[in-house]
């Protein structure tokens, strides 16, 4: 079993792009889990969504303590939340940052992680000219671990975002080419 | 063919209600409520299901207009939480005395105060004895199958009551998980059309709901009562029709692993699938282990449980509430399984446990605590504390 945590603030689609995976991965006939950290909701506040992908059904409807994967939406909140809590030996950090993988694993203090950082706020400023880097950031995860075929995941996009489909589509698939991964 | 679905739980139970192709849906829109009802009002709005959504100041008045409904024959469906279900806590009591197969999911959450809007099961153990049906699911498979046989259970003219569908707010409510939705065609036959036996209808007037002075009202009482028992065998048909139909088995009490097991952990809702992973993984460690779901609340169902605790290998059975009985005994379903068994001349001990509060989350480690609990009791011969009485909370912090 798989288990993501994203991390992101209020308003910038963390509980979605959690939802957008889970939904491809049960597609693809595997199981899979994607649920909000259940507080009250507020614009700007930091927000947890999490994801659990398994080959067989899954029992555990427990929080998320040591999760396989972090993925960030906004990297401010590196300094205010504990983003690292937890996080498996080896396990894949995902970051939406202009600085590169290996000045992330420093800064991170983990030398044992991969590390994926792609510039999601960029492209998404050019591409969808607003800073939602929510399925961008997707790009760079699939990049880094194949969790899930891009083309499944394109599909649920178009069904979630139908007006601005192709937009989000290629804003995906931007970030799946411009992610750095070490 | 039914389609496996990545959906969430909230929209499958939606889907559910505009397959059994109710005619009225009344509820407040309002936290708490979960997205069951902004999607039945997406509906009807889009002229996709062909009721009328009430629109109400309040849960009492929604549940009003359920029962007004209902009494008047049409097919109602409505969803609350926590406070709202306080709110409506009067007229749930007239549902089930007036018979009107309302049917009701109900998001399990807790009670304020201090204000909370999380999981527990404080709501429907609140109601626990307004005369309703009252089944647990533990997913959202669950949720979705029950919601479509709680009209089948609750409009059967030996039945006509009311019935809860228990799904615990967003551990369920909130998720989206694979879900198998039926093509509307192949539910259809199993949902006939609802043909109360009186119904108000101004042509040929009938009274419901009368003063019931002293000289009947215990016979009305001891009426509804026959009622819900009674009720019982239905449930079990309609449950075995659709194992058949659709090979999904539904039972009042599920066991797991409890065939050789000397301990076992009995609960309700979703947390029962975490309660057999801890089983597995103590079974690995060669303890004597399993799990029991009490799926049928309402009408309790003392057979099974007796069937499913007594004369076998099990010696202590640990139950976990979701609510605390303020100064009485853990909590309900603990006071009421330990009494069931009071009389059977080979019973296991009955320990009780309180967890989950509010939205405390029960890591697996707290039911390994849980199974701990027992095999003390089982080791010592008497419960844990120097007041075994006191309500024992496990992931308190201290």
């Amino acid at each position: 079993m798989v288990e993501i945590r994203f991390h992101g603030r209020g308003g910038q689609g963390a509980v979605t792009s959690a939802e957008l995976l889970a939904q491809a991965a049960i597609e693809e006939g595997r199981y899979a889990q994607a649920f909000p950290a259940f507080g009250a909701e507020r614009r700007g506040a930091p927000v947890l969504a999490f994801t659990r992908i398994s080959d067989e059904a899954i029992k555990l409807r427990t929080g998320v303590y040591e999760p396989d994967v972090v993925l960030i939406l906004d990297t401010s909140l590196v300094q205010s939340v504990p983003v690292m809590g937890g996080l498996k030996e080896g396990g894949l950090v995902v970051l939406n940052s202009k600085k590169g993988p290996g000045v992330w694993k420093r800064e991170l203090g983990r030398e044992d992680v991969s590390v994926a950082s792609v510039d999601a706020t960029g492209i998404a400023l050019k591409e969808l000219g607003v800073p939602i880097t929510n399925v961008i950031m997707l790009g760079a995860l699939l990049k880094a671990t194949p969790l899930v075929v891009t083309e499944t995941l394109e599909g649920f996009i178009a069904q979630r975002f139908p007006r601005i489909a192709e937009k989000e589509i290629r804003a995906f698939r931007k970030a799946y080419e411009e992610a750095r991964v070490e | 063919m039914a389609k496996r679905r990545g959906i969430e739980v909230s929209i499958a139970i939606a889907e559910a209600a505009r397959q059994a192709d109710v005619d009225v849906v009344s509820a407040y829109p309002i936290t708490p409520q979960t997205h069951i009802v902004e999607h039945l009002a997406q509906l009807v709005a889009d002229g996709v299901l062909d009721a009328n959504y009430i629109t109400v100041e309040s849960e009492h008045t929604a549940m009003s207009a359920c029962v007004g409904a209902s009494a008047a024959g049409a097919r109602v469906f409505t969803s609350t939480s926590s406070q709202g279900l306080a709110l409506m806590n009067e007229i749930v009591y007239l549902a089930s005395s007036l018979r009107t197969p309302v049917v009701m999911a109900l998001a399990n959450r807790s009670l304020s105060g201090p204000i909370s809007i999380w999981n527990d099961h404080s709501d429907v153990m609140n109601e626990r004895d307004t005369g309703w049906i009252s089944i647990f699911a533990n997913n959202g498979q669950e949720a979705y199958d029950l919601t479509l046989m709680a009209f089948r259970i609750g409009e059967d003219r030996r039945v006509m009551l009311p019935v809860m569908i228990n799904f615990d707010g967003f551990i369920l409510t909130h998720v989206i998980e694979p879900i198998y939705i039926f093509d509307d065609e192949e539910i259809a036959g199993f949902i006939p059309p609802f043909e109360p036996i009186y119904r108000l209808d101004p042509d040929n007037p009938v009274t419901m709901g009368p003063v019931g002075v002293p000289d009947v009202y215990t016979e009305a009482k001891k009426q509804q009562e026959v009622a819900i028992r009674e009720s019982r065998p239905v449930i079990d048909e309609v449950f075995e029709e659709f194992a058949q139909r659709y090979g999904r088995r539904y039972r009042a009490v599920e066991t797991y692993r409890t065939e050789d097991a000397e301990v076992v952990l009995l609960a309700q809702g979703s947390v029962i699938e975490a309660a057999e992973v801890a089983v597995d993984h103590l079974r690995e460690q060669g303890k004597k282990v399993g799990a029991v779901e009490l799926r049928l609340w309402r009408p309790f169902p003392f057979k099974d449980l007796k069937e499913a605790l007594c004369g076998n290998t099990i010696k202590q059975v640990v139950v976990l509430d979701r609510c605390i009985s303020f100064g009485g005994q853990a909590g309900p379903v603990m006071s009421e399984v330990r009494s069931a068994l009071y009389h059977e001349p080979k019973r296991p001990m009955v320990v009780g446990v309180v967890a989950g509060l509010g939205g405390r989350d029960i890591p697996l480690s707290d039911y390994v605590k849980m199974f701990e609990i027992g095999e003390e009791c089982l080791r010592t011969g008497k419960e844990p504390g120097e007041e075994p009485e006191l309500v024992k909370i496990v992931g308190l912090r201290e």
